[in-house]
């Protein structure tokens, strides 16, 4: 017993910087609750510290829950995200104290102590606690840890979403929370077939899955309601609504940290049916084009920052789907799985920065003359978008590159034509933002500048860049 | 050695963009300098090849090990003359554009530098570079740098241009990615995946799979294409060029468009043998359409920039004739091989020459406001200089015996007359539409009645202080202006009166990929 908590000390450590968080924060007069980001953040470091220097290739509480590379991968990541946006939240008007000027007028009226209450406090927290709910979708080797896991992982965000007490939080809270009941239940239901044809709740179990059209059945209501902590087709719907309707670092959150975990969990779910019982690497293979292709053709006519973000991200969760389908037949399908979500992890988020430097700029129309104004800031745009599409030399070129190879290494050359078609076609919406921040006209606004937000756009940017270049020494 | 070449102008850029509001002339002045030096640069690279083929001074890490992929990076007969190219192009650009608008935002020069000098260090790299995905990385960078020039300094319906170049190329660009990782996939069975352009070349790992090889090459071959650009995927190509500015225009034309001619010599005939040779009469067809093509339709045109557009499609439709032609193994390899040695000469000539046309009509553009050929006339009186150095660059883009155009388009030709002799006599048709409409722009511009565009017929206005005396009346080449044309028309020169120089170095790589193709 003991050894298994120790071997989930780093889920431990994160978890209890939320309950240290909100203990502080109940101490502290609303409106000045700085000390739980920083606690928060600490916990954050430490679970990245904790989870590098950990055993790696054991195992906890029976099998239930594996540490591999895969697990410390995540568990790297999502900490490193927390931290991000938890440093974001410090910004006036992030950290779901209000969406505040932006979107709600009668935010204006109302005095913010009273409107926000400890927001900022509960912000810091839940993203804690989705944290921890992602680090457990990576490592679960489970079925009914995982269906708790989805629970702990979605729940926070739902929360989240609503923070800010406007109508549009309100509607992307209400949103995400109905679509991950309902997509909840259809996880559950595949959980429940799987167990009772299996008679196991283990992984290692999956292998003896009888009845192939059953199996194969309740493998695709699990893959859907996983989609839905993923924000993939076919449970997207919530994405455009809940990222437009919160401020720029909520959007970060939603859709980045359950992702880490999520494509985890469905890597470890998938690999362990045979193929032979289930032909999941050309389900995988359909859903993941289907995310990139519908992501990218609704993002192509929105005008709203968030919307075209946010639908990018569908189109992403395409892309990652592409290792994942490889997985049965190639050995390069993990390295490039994991590789591209640490890619994605630090591009979006940069990109998801730069909007939150600037929450009164959330239109295209608005972003004319950024460059002139804002360079840094432009020059981290230009590189997150441009990575985001998949241009060398940034880190998400080394993950689309790997994840290609590993679909091309694994017989679905098919599979790579169409992500690299989409990639394509993502590059005109892309460019569609880009366009206007370098155009020479005059700036729409004369804003100020999240501080933090700004610094942590161009760290990133930089990373990813930096990262591209280094990508051999990460493993 | 050569990744201080490539990365020399990337350093230079950092430090430019780190000090905090720069002058304008510390920022041109190091632009001018580093280009100088990465001149002399690559006239070390290029003593360095050895004669009997083979690379120089090779640089090899591991980058990606778990895929396969390498820094590596080696200077052969066929990269050397574009690398040097490629640095004398880019010290004429820098030259050419010293001279800026006064109202100009030091900023945005500074930005205008830093462009370039990225430019500058991806297409020394991509020529350097003997991995496969080291050269995607250089080629994609090229176009996003690219995109960036023409959409912040170009004119016209620039923005609607820039889009339209960088998704054409980069889909051709991906779809080259795809051609990349059915190589290095095909090379698992041989000893693990790789995308180092010798080993797969040694390796040949597609031989004997037909439709794997036909696809890989076909995903290549499109790739390749569009950035030449081969007929009929060449439409971005025009626009682009009337949109962007001068420097761009020239860095593009002698440049950009190498690296898919390149491509073909470094890439596609070594590591895809086979289906090359199936395939080659494709792209000698291609070749020949291109060139036919290219010069119909840049006879007809009104506009001179537009008109230099088209004969870049012309220029490099011999290329892809010719190493078409050296994918017929039944010609002898002495053939072949001067087919594949005109054939460079042949990119370096036109990167040489369309550099220094796109810089005389830059010049034209920013006195007059105009390169329309109606516009301009009589230029030989008011403007000696440029007339001289204009009718200079059209002889030799018009292949005159003595200039660098003439050597490549004679060895070329002669070299694909024994392969596919009816093909190359109606590319050889070329030759004469090329005279024509080059003769007929220099009849219309420098002869007859002297008239300008008033833009150019005022002089500028005199600056207040000292500048007054700078202050020319004449709207005849600058000093600067003129050395950079000089300097790539003594370039176009040198090789025209002694193409020992340069074949002496492209021979031996010749002579290996005509070897490697035979397999």
């Amino acid at each position: 017993m003991t050894a298994d908590v120790v071997t989930l000390l780093p889920e431990v450590v994160l978890a209890l910087g939320a309950v240290l968080g909100l203990l502080v924060g109940s101490f502290l007069p609303p409106g000045r609750e700085a000390p739980v980001r920083w606690v928060g953040i600490a916990a954050a470091v430490a679970t990245i510290v904790v989870a590098l220097v950990g055993p790696v290739g054991a195992s906890a509480f029976g099998g239930t829950y594996t540490v591999d590379v895969a697990t410390t991968t995540v568990r790297v990541l999502v900490a490193g995200a927390v931290a991000v946006t938890l440093v974001l939240a410090g910004d006036p008007g992030a950290g779901g104290a209000s969406n505040g000027t932006i979107l709600a007028s009668n935010a204006r009226t109302a005095p913010l102590t009273q409107r926000a209450g400890r927001s900022r406090t509960a912000f810091a927290v839940l993203v804690q606690l989705s944290g921890v709910g992602a680090m457990v979708l990576g490592g679960a080797s489970d079925l009914l840890l995982l269906a708790a896991a989805v629970l702990l992982a979605g729940l926070p965000l739902a929360a989240l979403a609503g923070l800010a007490r406007d109508g549009r939080a309100a509607e992307a809270a209400l949103k995400y929370f109905l679509s991950s009941a309902l997509f909840g239940l259809v996880l559950l239901t595949g959980v429940t077939v799987l167990l009772g044809l299996t008679g196991a709740r283990a992984y290692a179990a999956l292998g003896r899955v009888v009845p192939p059209v059953a199996g194969a059945v309740a493998l695709l209501l699990v893959l859907v309601g996983l989609l839905m902590t993923l924000g993939g087709v076919p449970a997207h719907f919530w994405v455009p609504d809940a990222v437009d309707g919160t401020h720029p670092v909520t959007g970060a959150v939603l859709t980045t940290t359950a992702k880490l975990g999520g494509l985890v969990a469905v890597w470890r779910l998938l690999v362990a049916v045979p193929t032979a019982t289930v032909p999941w690497p050309l389900l995988v293979a359909v859903l993941g084009v289907g995310s990139m292709t519908l992501g990218n053709l609704a993002a192509f006519a929105q005008t709203s920052l968030r919307r075209l973000l946010a639908y990018s991200t569908v189109s992403q969760v395409g892309y990652l789907l592409v290792p994942v389908a490889a997985a049965a037949r190639s050995p390069l399908a993990l390295p490039a799985l994991l590789g591209y979500l640490a890619a994605y992890a630090t591009t979006n988020l940069a990109v998801f920065a730069v909007l939150a430097a600037r929450p009164h700029a959330l239109e295209i129309a608005d972003q004319r003359g950024l460059a002139r104004r804002h360079p840094l800031l432009a020059v981290a745009l230009a590189v997150g978008l441009l990575g985001l599409v998949g241009t060398p030399p940034t880190v998400v070129f080394a993950g689309k590159l790997a994840g290609f190879t590993a679909a091309v290494d694994g017989g679905m050359t098919w599979l790579a034509v169409v992500a690299i078609l989409n990639s394509i076609a993502s590059l005109f919406y892309y460019l569609r933002w880009i366009a206007p921040v370098f155009s020479t006209g005059d700036p729409v606004l004369r804003d100020p500048v999240a501080p933090r937000a700004r610094v942590v756009a161009v760290v990133l940017a930089a990373a990813s860049v930096v990262g591209g270049v280094l990508v051999a020494f990460v493993r | 050695m050569l990744t201080a070449l490539w990365l020399a102008p990337l350093v230079v850029a950092a430090v430019l963009a780190a000090v905090p509001a720069a002058r304008r002339e510390v920022v041109l002045g190091a632009w001018l300098v580093l280009t100088v030096a990465e001149v002399v640069g690559a006239g070390f690279v290029w003593t360095a090849v050895p004669r009997a083929g083979g690379f120089a001074s090779e640089v090899a890490a591991p980058w990606i090990p778990a895929f396969g992929v390498g820094y590596h990076l080696g200077a052969d007969g066929f990269s050397a003359p574009l690398v040097a190219m490629t640095a004398v192009v880019f010290l004429a650009v820098a030259l050419g554009s010293l001279r800026r608008p006064d109202v100009e935002d030091p900023a945005r020069t500074r930005a205008f530098v830093l462009l370039f000098l990225a430019l500058e260090a991806v297409g020394i790299g991509v020529f350097l570079a003997l991995d496969l995905v080291l050269f995607f990385v250089f080629f994609d960078l090229s176009i996003v740098l690219m995109y960036f020039v023409i959409a912040g300094w170009g004119s016209g319906a620039r923005t609607r241009s820039a889009l339209q170049f960088f998704l054409y190329t980069f889909l051709g660009s991906l779809v080259m990615l795809l051609g990349f990782l059915v190589l290095a996939v095909g090379a698992r069975d041989h000893g693990g995946i790789t995308f180092d352009i010798p080993t797969l070349a040694a390796r040949n790992p597609l031989a004997g799979q037909g439709v794997t090889g036909a696809l890989a090459l076909a995903a290549i071959g499109i790739g390749l294409a569009i950035k030449t650009p081969v007929w009929p995927v060449h439409t971005w190509l025009p626009p682009a060029h009337t949109d962007a500015p001068a420097a761009g225009s020239a860095v593009l034309a002698a440049v950009l468009l190498k690296m898919g001619t390149y491509g073909f010599v470094r890439i596609a005939m070594p590591l895809l043998p086979g289906p090359w040779r199936s395939a080659a009469l494709v792209f000698v067809v291609l070749g020949v359409v291109s060139v036919l093509w290219g010069a119909l339709v840049a006879l007809a045109q009104r506009d001179l920039k537009r008109m230099v557009a088209y004969t870049s499609i012309t220029h490099l439709g011999y290329v892809v004739l010719a190493v078409g032609a050296a994918g017929f193994v039944a010609a002898g390899p002495e053939a072949r091989i001067l087919a594949v040695t005109g054939a460079t000469v042949q990119m370096v000539s036109h990167g040489l020459i369309t550099a220094a046309l796109f810089l005389l009509t830059g010049v034209l553009r920013r006195r007059g406001g105009t390169s329309e050929i109606a516009a301009w006339s009589g230029l030989a009186g008011p403007m000696p200089r440029f007339s001289w150095t204009f009718a200079l660059a059209a002889f030799a883009s018009l292949g005159l015996p003595g200039l660098s155009g003439f050597v490549g388009e004679f060895s070329l030709l002669a070299g694909s007359l024994p392969a596919v002799p009816v093909w190359t006599v109606l590319a050889a048709l070329g030759l004469a539409l090329t005279a024509a409409l080059f003769l007929r722009a220099l009849q219309a511009m420098l002869l007859g009645d002297r008239h300008l565009p008033a833009r150019a017929e005022r002089p500028p206005v005199p600056r207040a202080g000292l500048a007054r005396f700078r202050a020319p009346g004449s709207p005849d080449l600058r000093v600067a202006e003129t050395t950079a044309v000089g300097l790539l028309l003594a370039c176009s020169l040198a090789v025209g009166v002694a193409p020992a120089l340069l074949t002496t170095t492209i021979a031996p790589a010749a002579a290996q990929v005509v070897a490697l193709v035979s397999r």
